[in-house]
């Protein structure tokens, strides 16, 4: 149908895979051919295509994650071409579509790279450490009833907003894997700053920075040596300006602290 | 067995409190006594498994992704409903309750929607106070916008990503209870069966997704909060893995399924492009607040525009059509979702489809555009005019969005009481995973709303009225029901694993889509659907005698994942057929050919349909049984629903 370019012809492509077969075994790059590609094609129903030959071969697909294609869930997390989530900027691997690239093209398809996030199986990787950050405190300690009014909290509309751009952070780990030092921080200090803008959050806010923190250095992410690539990569484009209030949030936080633990 | 919806006395405003009264409570120190298994941590799953461990219970929640933040409720775009009336314009809880019947066109029942209607307002407080960032006014206070089907504004938005951010609202309350141990985690954990003890549901088989190791879970309660089976019909808005089968093999353990006909085409998503298509993308309801939908007047322009002779932008006011504003001007290109997707398809059969394949509408922004500016047109929608760009390859700040119906939402699902209990005592269904609040159709920004209703503030009370009578006891694995299921499991995985024929779990799952869609789609006709169901019995056949996996059941293996999904799929597909044949009339977004009024609008059968279908497991090969809950209404007048 007609997309941008109705007369965009077809493509075979070069597709270099790293395939491991589990966690624990060696992995390495496989080569593969896929032909008559169409440019409205999504990257991840390209791959569609290349694992039903597979299979249709008796071979084992390709594995990787991937779940609502509509750049959302935060799931796919492929590094294209040495880029995390590949060439076009903010933009997830699934919304990333094949008329970037050209007939004839190489391309490299590779994990996330990161001592954090192991290698589940080929493409696949465990981003559990996230979970982990959140779980040591990326939360208001409320239970459920009892809240006041919604209208009872009034918060300036240039707060909230600059909260719900921290808020949109996916946690698909593209900041990870674009880092040269692995470091987290991007992660850590969007939901940092989201709390941290919002009344709600100002309770717990040294708690919450000073244990979130800790987790991260726990789980074995690098530290931050301020480069960017991680806000260049960010396929939603959460700013640099969070890893500032993170820095500031847990400055202060230690100065004053009052974690006991 | 006779279907006891429990419905509490007195009149309907009271209901719900006077039931909190009488339900029975299980005492502050002996709640740590009770297990409780909530398979899914979207919306529904991450609010009930968190409200669970607040109140004391210990929580197994499982989810088949690597994050409870993965879940599909993160993709919803709109916004969600409550009554707050912060906007002075009329609203109320009564007429929430009234839309939301009168939009579900009559066949969901009063009292859980009012229900739903009253705790609305709850929800949003809640959300605010874990520091969720809905949109806001200058003032300070929450913005709100208006949505299909009602003619108020009550739908709070975070910009066009409502879903994320309530999911991840109710994600930090679950990883809250994590971090204190009350909830057991389980990722990459799928459940493959229901186990039942003397006819009570007492635990799950579940699958380790990454090691392929079956395991036994127990507990004294199990809610299913596992979302709808849109998937059945392959392309739909549902996100890749969203699947029936922890629903259906809850039904195949005693659940009923009711109303399995009942799904939502949603009208406005990115047209199909091409064969290889994976899914479809939906463009939020909350467009056609400012977008207006239109095709040429005539068959002939239409033409000239699908061959690119003319440009879209070149066509004049006079020979533009806005069929919605034109057929409805009360609720104009607001009207309900059922309406606009069959107005839709109206249009591209008479011809007056466009783009290549003729089977597009246009909803156009250049009106609003012109009468405020593009950079406030992206404020409001900013997110998702690039998501139709990255699809398309086109600008829809310079041209019109191409859009046309899609599967977007199940109505149907586990049948429950007023309790959210399934037929299966101890067995609980939330959110879409149970069919209760939307009747024949659902409104926009009413998914997010009864699936949060449902976790937060309605099944923490409802089922302790169940554990309060079930003794305190540890449940453990041990009984022979557990090792029975697990073998059933671990034999249906070798079975499907040594068919060794040659075609791929999609390539199945593309011919039911095809079937489901052309038969039991936007429009169905006995004839048809008598056809749709010799070719899922036919392809069911080949499905198990022609299917191709590679690799081992004892590793990480998606495509074996597919094929379990696709083999429920192909059962739950004939008895969606079933019902719709059953139930001769046209109600919402069950459009029976026969059945419509002289304008082409939906007929209802009140006389004789005005119930719920509920469908009883009787044994393979067997055909389901029909029970049904007689409607009663007592507080809504039905009438022939009118948007104009």
């Amino acid at each position: 149908m007609a997309g941008s370019n109705p007369n965009a012809k077809p493509m075979n492509l070069t597709l270099k895979v790293w395939r491991q077969k589990n966690r624990i075994s060696q992995g390495g790059i496989v080569d593969y051919q896929v032909k008559d590609i169409s440019p409205d094609m999504s990257f991840l129903e390209m791959l569609d295509v290349l694992n039903e030959d597979l299979l249709r071969q008796g071979q084992e697909p390709v594995a990787f994650d991937h779940d609502c294609r509509e750049g959302i869930c935060g799931s796919c997390n492929l590094f294209i071409n040495g880029r995390a989530h590949g060439p076009e900027q903010g933009t997830t691997t699934c919304q990333l579509h094949m008329r970037k690239f050209s007939d004839g093209d190489t391309i490299t398809i590779e994990p996330w790279r990161a001592s954090a996030f192991p290698i589940n199986k080929d493409l696949s990787v465990d981003r559990s450490a996230f979970d982990r950050i959140i779980q040591a405190g990326g939360y208001v300690s409320i239970n459920t009833g009892g809240t006041p009014d919604a209208n009872e909290i009034p918060i300036p509309k240039d707060i909230a907003d600059r909260a719900f751009e921290a808020a949109t952070c996916i946690g698909c780990g593209a900041c990870v894997a674009a880092c040269k030092n692995a470091s987290a921080m991007l992660f850590v200090s969007a939901k940092v700053s989201q709390l941290a803008l919002l009344p709600q959050g100002h309770v717990e806010r040294k708690t919450r920075v000073e244990n979130m923190v800790a987790q991260m250095d726990k789980e074995g992410f690098g530290a931050c040596t301020n480069i960017g690539s991680c806000a260049a990569e960010c396929p939603v484009g959460i700013s640099l300006e969070n890893i500032a209030i993170l820095n500031q949030e847990f400055l202060s936080a230690k100065a004053t602290s009052n974690n006991l633990a | 067995m006779v279907l006891e919806s429990q419905i509490p006395e007195g009149p309907i405003a009271e209901k719900w409190e006077k039931h909190k009264f009488n339900v029975k409570l299980v005492n502050p120190s002996n709640k740590r006594k009770y297990d409780i298994i909530v398979v899914g941590t979207g919306l529904a799953g991450a609010s009930a498994a968190a409200s669970f461990a607040e109140l004391g219970y210990n929580v197994k929640a499982f989810t088949f992704h690597d994050s409870p933040r993965r879940a599909h409720s993160i993709a919803a775009q709109g916004g969600i409903n409550a009554a707050k009336n912060y906007q002075n314009d009329g609203d109320s809880v009564y007429r929430l309750f009234y839309d939301t019947v009168k939009g579900g066109d009559y066949r969901s029942r009063e009292a859980n929607v009012y229900r739903l209607a009253q705790v609305s307002v709850n929800i949003i407080d809640q959300c605010v106070a874990q520091g969720v960032p809905f949109a806001r006014e200058y003032g300070g206070l929450l913005a709100n916008r208006s949505f299909g089907g009602a003619q108020v504004s009550r739908t709070f938005y975070a910009r066009g990503q409502t879903g994320q951010q309530l999911l991840l609202g109710a994600y930090s309350a679950l990883s809250r209870q994590v971090a204190y141990g009350k909830v057991k985690l389980y990722t990459r954990s799928e459940m493959l069966d229901l186990v039942t003890v003397d006819g009570q549901a007492r635990g799950i088989i579940t699958r380790n997704l990454l090691t392929g190791e079956i395991e036994q879970h127990a507990a004294h309660a199990v809610v299913l909060a596992t979302g709808g089976y849109g998937n059945v019909f392959f392309l739909s808005t549902n996100a890749m893995y969203c699947n029936a089968t922890a629903a259906w093999r809850a039904h195949k353990k005693g659940a009923y399924f009711a109303n399995p006909c009942f799904t939502q085409i949603h009208p406005t998503c990115i047209p199909v492009s091409g064969d290889y298509q994976s899914k479809l993308t939906l463009m939020s309801e909350s467009l056609r607040n400012d977008g207006r939908v239109w095709v040429p007047a005539t068959k002939e322009m239409a033409e000239r525009l699908r061959k690119g002779e003319i440009h879209v932008n070149d066509i004049q006011e006079a020979d533009r059509d806005y069929f919605l504003e034109r057929k409805y001007p009360a609720f104009g290109n607001l009207v309900p979702r059922d309406v606009a997707s069959r107005n839709a398809k109206m249009m591209c059969d008479e011809g007056r489809g466009v783009g290549s394949t003729g089977l597009a509408v246009f909803l156009d922004f250049a009106d609003v555009i012109k009468r405020t500016s593009a950079e406030a047109v992206s404020q409001k929608y900013g997110n998702l005019f690039d998501m139709y760009a990255k699809i398309t390859g086109e600008n829809p700040y310079e041209r019109p969005m191409r859009i046309y119906p899609a599967v977007h939402y199940t109505m149907g699902g586990l049948w429950v009481d007023y309790n959210l209990q399934t037929t299966v005592p101890g067995l609980y269904a939330t959110g879409e995973c149970n069919f209760s609040d939307h009747g024949a159709n659902r409104l926009g920004a009413s998914a997010l709303m009864q699936g949060l209703a449902d976790g937060y503030f309605v099944i923490p009370y409802t089922i302790g009225d169940y554990l309060a009578k079930t003794p305190p006891k540890p449940v453990t694995t041990e009984h022979p029901a557990f090792a029975e299921a697990t073998a059933a499991v671990q034999s249906r995985m070798q079975q499907l694993m040594s068919i060794n024929g040659t075609r791929t779990p999609d390539d199945f799952h593309k011919k039911l889509g095809h079937i489901m869609w052309e038969y039991c789609g936007m429009s169905r006709n006995a004839e048809g659907l008598r056809f749709a169901k010799q070719e899922i019995v036919k392809l069911r056949q080949e499905f198990w005698s022609d299917l191709k996996l590679a690799g081992t059941e004892a590793e990480m293996n998606q495509a074996l994942e597919k094929a379990g999904r696709v083999a429920d799929f192909l059962e739950l597909g004939e008895l969606m057929v079933d019902d719709a044949l059953d139930r001769n009339e046209s109600c919402g977004g069950h459009f029976r050919e026969e059945y419509q009024t002289p304008e082409g609008e939906a007929l209802r059968n009140d006389d004789e349909y005005a119930y719920v279908a509920a469908w009883e497991y009787m044994g393979d090969n067997q055909p389901e049984k029909l029970n049904k809950e007689e409607l009663t209404f007592e507080n809504v007048k039905l009438t022939q629903r009118s948007y104009k």
